[in-house]
């Protein structure tokens, strides 16, 4: 079972209490009409699927019920680090090198 | 109130008042604090104004600290989440509170009478931390989990808000679907402590 700090929560909670919400940082396009088909099919359907460090929403379904981010090795489960949305994480594939 | 409008909180068909006092020596107490007013706010904790209004209106501070709780005399405000909270009000005096609210706040906020949604039950009694701790995962000692402390989280699966009102006492909100499988839930886990309703 993971335990899992929720920035708004200020705390670590049980995995139960979250329910995964898919790649994170993924922004909507400002002109959608101006995109070409396969552009759009891109926004809407292509998703990294990493071995090692990836960026991913949880949301903290029974608690705040907020959305927050989480950086997750894929591969061991670990979790990196969790921040607000809108925010940026600390770190990332190219800095652990 | 017209007389025409009969109320039923979801544990109604339990008949409670009819349980209670029947078992004295329970090591867990039940109670159903029926009824109530709940209102969900939502406004900007960071807006002077909005925190203002609601303390003009509700006489307490609104709790901003995550899992957080106030009471006044009129009202007991549970801090759902940075943005949200949850105010309870005595039956009847929901609507009050609600055009109160309404008419003092200005701007970007929401309060919503959610009161046929759900319903807040007590548990107490010297075995009430041996039930929780099959019902939580939340860890319950008082350095995590304080007197006045909210916490969001499960209770037996199922969603609900637990407030620490003393060492040997909670207060949860359950949702009213989930109420009669939470009802279930107690009776059958206090079953080897025996169980009070009050
Ligand atoms: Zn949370």
């Amino acid at each position: 079972m993971l335990h899992i700090y929720c920035p708004y929560c200020e705390e670590m909670r049980e995995e139960e209490e979250f329910n995964p919400a898919g790649q994170a940082h993924i922004e909507r396009p400002l002109q959608p009409e101006e995109l070409s088909d396969e552009q759009w099919a891109r926004y809407l359907f292509f998703r990294k699927n990493p071995r090692g460090l990836h960026h991913e929403m949880w949301v903290h379904a029974h608690g705040c019920r907020k959305y927050f981010n989480i950086t997750r090795n894929t591969v061991t489960y670990q979790i990196m680090e969790t921040y607000k949305m809108g925010l940026q994480p600390n770190i990332t594939a190219s800095k652990e090198g | 109130m017209s007389n025409l409008i009969q109320v039923e909180s979801p544990l109604h068909h339990a008949q409670l008042d009819q349980l209670i006092g029947q078992s004295q020596s329970g090591g867990i107490i039940f109670h159903e604090a029926a009824l109530f007013g709940h209102l969900n706010l939502r406004g900007n904790a960071d807006d002077d104004a909005f925190l203002t209004g609601v303390q003009e209106v509700l006489d307490v501070a609104l709790p901003t600290t995550a899992c957080s709780s106030a009471k006044s005399e009129s009202a007991q405000i549970m801090w759902l989440a940075p943005d949200e909270w949850l105010i309870v009000v005595a039956s009847g005096s929901e609507y009050d509170v609600e055009e109160k609210l309404r008419a003092t706040l200005k701007g970007h906020f929401a309060v919503s009478d959610i009161s046929g949604a759900q319903t807040l039950i007590e548990l107490s009694g010297m075995n009430v931390i041996d039930l929780m701790k099959k019902s939580t995962g939340y860890d319950l000692h008082l350095d995590s989990f304080p007197i006045g402390k909210v916490v969001g989280t499960t209770f037996a699966k199922a969603g609900a808000h637990i407030l620490r009102l003393s060492e040997d006492k909670f207060q949860l909100v359950i949702r009213r679907s989930f109420s009669d499988y939470v009802w279930l839930w107690i009776q059958q886990s206090s079953k080897e402590y025996g169980l009070s309703i009050v």
